[in-house]
């Protein structure tokens, strides 16, 4: 069954395909043609070359407390005299300062790291909420800014250096036929060069280097982007994205909650009463003779009561089923299999009562599920079942007709995962061209 | 079974209490009791004895299927007891149910709609009273939607017939109904009878059974 290839089904549909659209950020660039014709990599530059003024200060910052730390520990190590009381106490000091002023540091360097994105990045860059100092320590989000800072003071200034080292040695390169012909025995990279005749195959490598580097350039800028973005342009903590989530849920139940109320209110007022009314109308039908002018008026009210009786009977099925109201979900599937075109059989097994929003969310998903049976599979027969797997409710609808269910042709799958998706649940469906098809909805049994 | 029909009534909607105790006690039923719950139905038949009950399905305490529990109870206590049970909606289930309860014989399973028809609601209550069997043709058209079933063999005018036996009715009846001679009528059902395999009969209430046994077997 797994192997058929479950596929959680979204409502949205992806537009990554476009490449007509030019690209909004660096990493994108990269991988267009002509990218080294474009304003791109001087983009690059830029970026890299306003990194270095805010790494370097951090960088020589943490240089203060790590250098006397690393000499200290060295001494120690090779049996040296231990290190004075001033300096144990300005490392631990200054240390916890590092560690515990870090996540308020990180603050105003991600608020200027954010702008400088926008160097390489036009998309833009949420910013966390501030939800004041005592937070930067306690959410994820502070963290990440200082982890951030500390990649900034170490890892960034080393790679920096060695890009600059190549960069170096390439205008070496380029430069060393000038250099040969103003002085002797000129070093190029591993060897010695004495004229410009012997420098030129340097020079031309060099030269042919220039758009290596220039590409070089453009990913380390992206490196440092892609970098900056994952740990700075987070909105905030998974709990807010879970809040929502939360909140459309009880948002769904309260509707919900509102659609039965309504059920009921119909059922045991408006209709009761209309059916009082058709009632007294068929019985004065019955004592006003046939001849009498107000025969036909009273036929013509009793026909159109009765009509809507039926007019309100399909309004009350709409808001909530009725089948549902007094059945239950089991008995209500049953009913809906039993009026299915296609034979269905029903194996339910269920205890105890479910929390509304599942119920008539279940419901719809079999109703929907097994119409579209009906309407696209050519199927033969139909397998509804209903089980409940500890806290959550389990409904499979498996046919054996030919397969190929696709959410996006408007099969009201897509329609259907919305549905489960607003009460907390999650839609899988699995049909390979050729049956059978399976689907299967998880949604939770406790509200 | 005295002259006088007495019933017990239960619905819980006052107005359309008041308004059926109006309609059985002009068509000559006598009401013993009238009442708005399922508890307060199986005391009152306790109580009075009826040769009918007519009964509402969704009524407190539970507002689910408490009426037709109620009715089924009953029919287990006295198998003689006419049931006629309406709903707002119909469920086959509950057809189910009830043909189930007893032999099968004096249930009747219909749609509130039905009683605004006063003439044709009070027959189907004569009915069941005389040991027929109704069931709402709304039942009997949802059973008859299933295809893929030797029901798929039926004419048309064959279904119509079966849905008007599955209301109780006589050749004569139907005759009536479909304005064609009774003799045309025998032919249909006999017909039907021999398409679902099952054995002819004159018994009015032996064929709704027998059918009705047949509709509910085909998945």
């Amino acid at each position: 069954m797994a192997a058929a290839g479950w596929a959680g089904v979204r409502a949205a549909t992806s537009v990554d395909g476009m490449t007509t659209a030019p690209p909004t950020h660096l990493a994108a660039a990269l991988r267009r043609p002509g990218y080294l014709i474009t304003a791109w990599p001087w983009r690059a530059l830029a970026y890299l070359v306003t990194t270095t003024p805010v790494a370097g200060v951090l960088a020589v910052g943490l240089l203060v407390i790590v250098a006397p730390l690393t000499a200290s520990f060295r001494s120690l190590q090779w049996g040296g005299p231990p290190p004075s009381t001033p300096l144990v106490v300005f490392l631990v000091v200054a240390g916890s300062a590092v560690v515990g002023l870090a996540p308020v540091v990180g603050v105003a360097v991600a608020a200027l790291e954010r702008w400088r994105l926008g160097l390489v990045d036009d998309r833009p860059v949420p910013a966390p909420v501030w939800r004041g100092v005592a937070a930067r320590w306690s959410t994820a989000a502070g963290w990440r800014e200082a982890g951030y800072t500390v990649w900034l003071a170490t890892v960034v200034p080393a790679a920096y250096w060695l890009v600059l080292l190549l960069v170096a040695l390439d205008v070496m390169l380029v430069v060393s036929p000038i250099a040969a012909g103003t002085a002797d025995d000129v070093i190029v990279a591993w060897a010695t060069v004495d004229t410009p005749r012997q420098a030129t195959p340097y020079a031309v490598v060099g030269v042919l280097l220039v758009p290596v580097l220039w590409y070089g350039l453009g990913l380390l800028a992206a490196a440092q982007a892609a970098v900056a973005r994952r740990l700075l342009g987070r909105t905030g903590d998974e709990t807010a994205l879970r809040e929502v989530s939360r909140s459309r849920t009880r948002l769904a139940s309260a509707y919900e909650n509102e659609r039965r109320r309504i059920e009921r209110d119909v059922h045991d007022g408006a209709q009761p009463r209309l059916t009082s009314l058709s009632l007294q109308l068929g019985l004065a039908r019955l004592d006003v003779p046939e001849d009498s002018p107000a025969a036909r008026p009273l036929a013509v009210a009793h026909e159109q009561a009765r009509g809507l009786m039926v007019l309100l009977r399909q309004i009350v099925q709409g808001i909530r089923p009725q089948s549902l109201a007094e059945l239950g979900l089991a008995g209500a599937v049953g009913e809906l299999a039993g009026e299915s075109t296609v034979p269905v059989t029903v194996h339910a097994d269920l205890d105890g009562p479910l929390p509304e929003l599942t119920e008539t969310t279940a419901y719809f998903v079999v109703s929907e599920a097994l119409s579209n049976v009906a309407r696209h599979a050519d199927a033969s027969r139909a397998q509804v079942r209903l089980t409940r797997e500890r806290s959550t409710l389990v409904v499979e609808i498996s046919d054996d007709g030919h397969g190929g269910a696709d959410p996006g042709r408007g099969t009201g799958l897509a329609g259907l995962a919305d549905r489960v998706a607003a009460a907390n649940g999650r839609l899988l469906l699995a049909s390979p061209a050729g049956g059978p098809t399976l689907v299967r909805v998880e949604l939770p049994c406790r509200p | 079974m005295s002259s006088v029909t007495r019933v017990v009534l239960a619905e819980d909607e006052v107005l359309l209490r008041e308004g059926l105790v109006g309609l059985l006690t002009r068509f000559g039923f006598e009401v013993c009791a009238a009442v708005g719950s399922a508890p307060e139905l199986v005391d009152a038949v306790g109580a009075h004895r009826p040769d009918l009950v007519v009964t509402d399905i969704r009524m407190p305490p539970g507002r689910h299927d408490d009426g037709l529990r109620a009715a089924v109870a009953l029919r287990a206590e006295w198998p003689e007891l006419a049931v006629v049970v309406l709903s707002q909606y119909v469920q086959t289930a509950y057809a189910s149910a009830l043909l189930d309860s007893g032999d099968g014989r004096r249930v009747g399973y219909l749609l509130k709609d039905r009683v605004a028809e006063v003439a044709e609601f009070v027959d189907h209550l004569r009915t069941v009273v005389g040991g027929g069997t109704v069931i709402d043709p709304d039942v009997v058209r949802r059973l008859l939607h299933r295809p893929g079933d030797p029901l798929a063999a039926l004419s048309p005018r064959e279904r119509e017939v079966l849905t008007l036996i599955a209301e109780g009715r006589s050749n004569a009846s139907i005759a009536g109904r479909l304005h064609v001679t009774e003799a045309a009528v025998g032919k249909h059902v006999g017909n039907i009878l021999t398409k679902l395999g099952l054995l002819p009969s004159d018994d009015t209430n032996r064929r709704v059974l027998a059918v009705l046994t047949y509709l509910r077997a085909t998945p």
